[in-house]
């Protein structure tokens, strides 16, 4: 069932890429479309068996690489956190197959786009089933083609180009940081497949990596590394700027890749070496600077910008951002539960979006609309459904909320009771995380009113020939918006709560939160587990693996026993709480992302409903905090002068006065030169200095051995 | 029944089959009347195609009839030869010359079948390229001194004539450039062999692989050989013939320079600087390390940059070596692996990238980049193939190339590791001038009015590729048979050179 699942999509794409041509488009959009359906309904099923009922497996399928200890293998591991994102990549993806049915009707490209997007969903489930580190480097690499290729899915179109390209480049600069992050645990570990890392963890806290003149503590360099591969593919500060240019590409496209999918796969990497990150300390403060910073400063740019999609993509940019702070503080579980229910609310939003620019036949300046909701009333209810649950709409103390009420709430009072507890930054994120949340809800309710409210600003036409969207796009639309109510209070207790230690196995350790209010009647850390059952896992492992595998057996567990110790003496201490008596945040708290929340959606009222003409004038009046905050901080400006320009300069100046100048004018030209003119003068066939070196060849030939003769005449 | 195979002159066969056809077109030629011409034109290509294919299946029967888990020389065959003075016509092969034997004779028949639209003096082309093949294969076959001289240096002269004849404009320039380059390496290297063999007293390679050169020594023959192979490589700073060699070459010309000839040095490197000389090779390795951080940073900004297909994707040749040159001197059996299977993968890379190239070249008679654009509307399948060998040469996993990058940089981080990091840098550049090249030439609206009646590839044009696609991708995704072959010799130059430089540490 897992190979129909991570296999299926990869055959669509095959046959609606290759043969696409010859079947037709209809034929190649069936057979990719009912391939994810299919893969989305196995997918519960997997969710059930492993995320319910326990049943983790690891399918190995082939060998990659095996070069001594560096062995990396083709393998499906399904444990809950794999289940989690099977669910979540398989069933976005499967809606937005069937919504680009009405989406892309009109495109002569139709097999290719859907051969790109069923290509897309293998990579992205290879990358989430690894059991190794290339083979998520694989899926990884895997995704960032595929994106690249449906951001400059219209190729002709000269932007459309730019943008893929520099996604792709800038993702490669994260590479760079994971690539050699690999690198990295190949030295220090000699293995790269993560169960055996993970269990070798705690023994090497004290390990140092020495090069050169700088040393580094071994996991923190790991951990450092591995995470400037996660800054680039969920688009954190300073590589942020391919993501909204990414927006070039059509929408099902920004929806699936760079919202609900794609873009998390650097959380689901920080999660699925959390064992690396929980003991690498000074890189989880770093983690937590780096997401606080991009979760504010994202949110400030959406603020000010026009394009329906900017706005998403900066949003879905300063939501990442939250879950990166989650995770370096510790609140896996929060960071992964964010992940899941933003998938669903970000998909509706930009899936809605889309449909508005369906609707308004290609106009994505919201300057040209408002007042579309009576053109577009189910357009209009949606993406009111996706603001609540993305603004994270809820009643505190009732436990009642939208689904992004859960999520984002939890992080935000994770975060407080981590600061409380001494984490770095742990204040400072939850102060960040409530202002954030305040803006957000602003430029949320801005795009609602901006969009749908008020009067109609386009051109007149325009409005008159707007339509909704025909069923085939509204129904995933609306099994969406589903997921964005319910997704929260569904799974709360699940991800985060009473059952979380149950829930997440192996795979994943609970955070603070769980082991706060119900770590004295669970277990106290998954590791615990593990041990319980260290004996059934090393047989399993013995009896999955050849003979060899005996020696790694019996120390994992053993390593893993005394990880678990550790932690759970941690975590005990964590349990008595030094956090005043509760474990829960004290009142004020809970109340805190709700105000803000509350307080956004006041302000963006008054300035575009109350006062319509306003924000247009504060605008127009410009001032350098718009102007800065509408050029995106001139990141790109900064990034343009200093790397492109910087990298042509130098390789203008490496190739003509580097080689052409200096190796070529004082090396060959010099000689070639003078040997050229000899050449013309003496000889009339072109060719002859061949002959000339033939000639001296057979000198060399006939030297040598003369020089064998004379020496052995004279012995 | 292995036994007697193995005792088969097979390798013999190998090397001289093509050299004996070409010697067999020769003497038609000569005997045969000026009008006649024409007619042994026709046929030459034919001969030529089911030479190489005879010569690809037999070389398959040797790769099956090669026992991986022997790290030894096998088909090993000697015939006296000045035996007084110890010369010796001695030929074997062991896992780490086995697969580019198999390499040389997979590319040979594409490269014939590229080569179909070559109208003038089609006969000598295709003596030219069998005289050449027998070369190489020579190469990898020999294992006494002067022959592998004769086979390194024989190999240029056909290749001067192919780049020199059928060459572009600038053609003289070029192959005068490559002349001086690789004749100053041969020189020195010619000084090293005659010092080597007054040491031991032999010219056989496996007597010399267990012979113990003092220190002092050791770094002058050290140095001698790396001035040939690193001009062969190209390492930085002597690379810069081989952009003009590649541009002005024909297009089977630049498949084999990039595919082949390119290989000779770094399979120097592993047959006479390692194991020959292990000290001079720990001493220098901090030189070699910095030359390749050089070359890969330094010639990818300089691809970056390039307004020629042919040049970029030759300067991004000289990139691709540097992971080479770093993996052999990591000196790990994972960089040596990684250098092999990057040198294999790199030969398929860099051929079909060369054979995209020549594709639209046929076409329209210019490598400039700014006269294409928009290609993808009239060459679907065509762009489709080049997207691919684009990708893989960026080092994406999935295509051969990726794997070979990660292992030599995996091996090199273990020694040293700001050379590891540096190297990682061609993980970004290589992508900037790959997509930027991909998307002036390929994508946007197609605004050259020449370019409006292209045709999209022919059948021909397709058989080339396919094996190229499959080579690639297949290595992409399954590296362990590769990896497997070279396993056994690898491991024994990794503990032989171990031993030896512990021995002098003690």
């Amino acid at each position: 069932m897992p190979l129909i699942i991570v296999f299926g999509p990869l055959v669509g794409a095959i046959i609606a890429g290759l043969f696409g041509r010859f079947i037709g488009d209809r034929a190649a959009m069936t057979i990719t479309t009912g391939l994810l359906i299919l893969s989305a309904v196995l997918s519960v099923f997997v969710f059930f068996d492993v995320a319910i009922q326990h049943n983790e497996q690891l399918i190995p399928l082939a060998t990659w690489m095996r070069i001594g200890e560096f062995e990396a293998t083709w393998s499906i591991r399904l444990d809950t956190l794999t289940a989690v994102m099977f669910v979540v990549v398989t069933s976005v993806s499967s809606l937005v197959h069937v919504y680009s049915w009405g989406y892309m009707s009109h495109d002569p490209h139709r097999s290719r786009f859907f051969a790109y997007l069923s290509l897309f969903t293998f990579a992205m489930l290879s990358l989430v089933s690894a059991n190794d580190f290339l083979q998520l480097f694989f899926g990884w690499e895997g995704v960032g083609l595929a994106s690249y290729l449906l951001i400059g899915f219209w190729y002709k179109k000269k932007s459309a180009n730019d943008a893929a390209i520099k996604a792709f480049v800038t993702n490669r600069v994260g590479d760079f940081g994971f690539a050699l992050g690999i690198m990295a645990v190949f030295a220090i570990f000699g293995t790269i497949q993560f169960d055996e890392v993970f269990a070798m963890a705690p023994s090497m806290v004290d390990t140092v990596w020495t090069f050169g003149p700088a040393s580094f503590q071994a996991l923190e360099l790991v951990a450092f590394l591995l995470f400037i591969g996660a800054m680039g593919k969920s688009a954190q500060f300073f590589l942020h700027v391919w993501l909204p240019d990414a927006m070039e590409g059509p929408t099902p496209v920004s929806a699936l890749i760079h919202a609900a999918t794609m873009v998390t796969a650097g959380v689901f990497l920080v999660c699925r070496c959390w064992p690396l990150f929980d003991l690498a300390p000074n890189t989880s403060t770093v983690v937590t600077v780096i997401g606080a910073i991009t979760a504010l400063f994202a949110a400030t740019i959406g603020v000010v910008q026009n394009d329906i999609k900017r706005v998403i993509a900066y949003s879905t940019c300063s939501q990442l951002g939250y879950m990166f702070f989650a995770a370096g503080l510790g609140l896996y579980d929060a960071a992964m539960f964010h992940l899941f229910t933003h998938a669903f609310f970000k998909a509706l939003l930009f899936l809605g979006a889309g449909s508005v620019i369906h609707g308004l036949h290609d106009e994505q300046d919201m300057r040209n609309m408002g007042g579309t909701r009576h053109a577009l009333p189910w357009t209009w209810m949606l993406m009111i459904i996706g603001t609540l649950a993305l603004t994270g709409v809820g009643i505190p103390l009732l436990g009642w909320g939208f689904a992004g009420f859960f999520s984002k709430d939890m992080i935000i009072e994770g975060a407080f009771m981590a600061g409380q507890e001494g984490a770095p930054f742990g204040m400072i994120a939850f102060w960040i995380g409530c202002f954030a949340a305040l803006l957000t809800s602003f430029y949320s309710w801005r795009l609602i009113f901006f969009t749908f409210h008020g009067k109609y600003r386009g051109k007149k036409e325009v409005l008159d020939h707007a339509h909704d969207s025909p069923p085939v796009m509204l129904v995933p639309l609306i099994l969406l918006a589903v997921g964005a109510v319910f997704a929260g209070a569904a799974f709360k207790d699940s991800f985060v709560g009473e059952d979380s230690f149950a829930f997440w196995g192996d795979s994943l350790t609970p955070g603070p939160y769980a082991i706060a209010n119900y770590g004295d009647q669970q277990h106290a850390s998954p590791y615990d587990e593990v041990t319980a059952d260290g004996a059934d896992h090393g047989a399993e492992a013995a009896g999955e693996e050849v003979a060899p595998a005996d020696d790694h057996a019996a120390p994992a567990a053993d390593d893993h026993g005394a990880a678990a110790e550790e932690h759970g003496t941690e975590a005990g201490e964590h349990g008595e709480g030094d956090h005043g008596g509760g474990h829960h945040p004290p009142m004020w708290v809970l109340f805190a992302p709700f105000v803000a929340t509350l307080t956004g959606f006041i302000v963006a009222w008054l300035f575009y409903i109350r006062h319509e003409g306003l924000p247009a004038r504060i605008a127009a009046r410009g001032g350098p905090l718009h102007a800065f905050l509408y050029n995106k901080w001139y990141f790109d400006e900064a990034y343009r002068f200093i790397f492109v320009r910087g990298s042509e300069k130098l390789g203008d100046l490496f190739w003509k006065v580097g080689d052409r100048r200096i190796i070529d004018g004082f090396g060959p030209n010099g000689f070639a030169g003078a040997a050229m003119n000899a050449a013309r003068r003496l000889s009339k066939i072109q060719s002859g200095y061949l002959y000339h070196y033939a000639f001296i060849m057979l000198i060399g030939v006939v030297l040598l051995t003369l020089w064998v003769v004379a020496r052995a005449g004279g012995q | 029944m292995t036994a007697i195979f193995q005792s088969l002159p097979i390798l013999t066969a190998i090397t001289f089959i093509p050299a004996a056809v070409a010697a067999f077109l020769a003497a038609m030629k000569f005997m045969m009347r000026a009008e006649d011409s024409s007619w042994l034109d026709r046929n030459a290509r034919g001969v030529s195609l089911m030479t190489t294919l005879a010569v690809l299946f037999l070389t398959i029967v040797l790769v099956m009839g090669f026992d991986p888990s022997n790290p030894d020389f096998q088909f090993y065959q000697e015939v006296p030869w000045f035996a007084e003075f110890g010369l010796g016509y001695r030929m074997g092969v062991d896992g780490i010359s086995i697969l580019f034997i198999l390499l040389t004779n997979f590319l040979m028949p594409i490269c014939i079948l590229a080569s179909w639209n070559i109208k003038k003096r089609v006969t000598d082309y295709m003596i030219a390229f069998l005289i050449l093949q027998t070369m190489m294969v020579g190469v990898f076959c020999a294992l006494d001194l002067v022959l592998f001289y004769i086979f390194f240096e024989g190999g240029l002269i056909p290749m001067f004539i192919i780049i020199g004849v059928w060459g572009g404009a600038n053609r003289f320039y070029a192959s005068m450039k490559f002349y001086l380059y690789t004749l100053l390496g041969s020189v020195l290297m010619l000084v090293a062999m005659v010092a080597m063999f007054l040491q031991a007293g032999t010219t056989d390679i496996t007597v010399l692989l267990e012979t113990d050169f003092a220190a002092s020594i050791q770094t002058w023959l050290w140095l001698a050989f790396f001035a040939s192979f690193a001009v062969k490589m190209p390492m930085w700073p002597v690379h810069t013939w081989l952009p003009d060699a590649h541009v002005e070459a024909p297009t089977a010309g630049s498949v084999i320079l990039a595919g082949v000839l390119l290989k000779l040095g770094g399979y120097g490197f592993l047959r006479f600087s390692i194991p020959m000389f292990p000290d001079a090779s720990v001493m220098f390795q901090p030189l070699v390390f910095t030359l390749s951080v050089i070359a890969i940073v330094y010639t990818s900004l300089v691809a970056f940059r390039q307004t020629d297909i042919k040049k970029l994707i030759a300067y991004s040749s000289v990139a691709h070596m540097g992971f080479v040159t770093l993996g052999i001197f990591a000196m790990t059996e994972l960089g040596v692996q990684g250098a092999i299977f990057q040198m294999l993968s790199h030969g398929l890379i860099s051929g079909a990238l060369f054979l995209c190239v020549g594709v639209i070249y046929d076409r329209m008679h210019t490598r400039e980049i700014a006269f294409y654009g928009g290609l993808v509307h009239r060459m679907p399948v065509y762009a489709a193939i080049f997207a691919l060998f684009s990708m893989a040469n960026v080092g994406l996993p999935g295509a051969s190339g990726f794997i070979g990058e990660i292992m030599t940089m995996a091996g090199t981080f273990q020694v040293n590791t700001w050379a590891a990091m540096g190297a990682a840098l061609g993980v970004i550049f290589s992508a900037v001038y790959m997509l930027t090249l991909y998307r002036n030439v390929v994508f946007g609206e197609l605004t050259n009015p020449k370019l409006e009646a292209i045709t999209d590839i022919n059948a021909r044009e397709w058989i080339i590729f396919i094996p190229l696609i499959a080579g690639t991708i297949f290595l992409g995704f399954f590296s362990t048979p590769v990896t497997d072959m070279t396993a056994a010799s690898v491991n024994q130059l990794i503990s032989d050179f171990t031993a030896a430089t512990a021995a002098v540490a003690n």
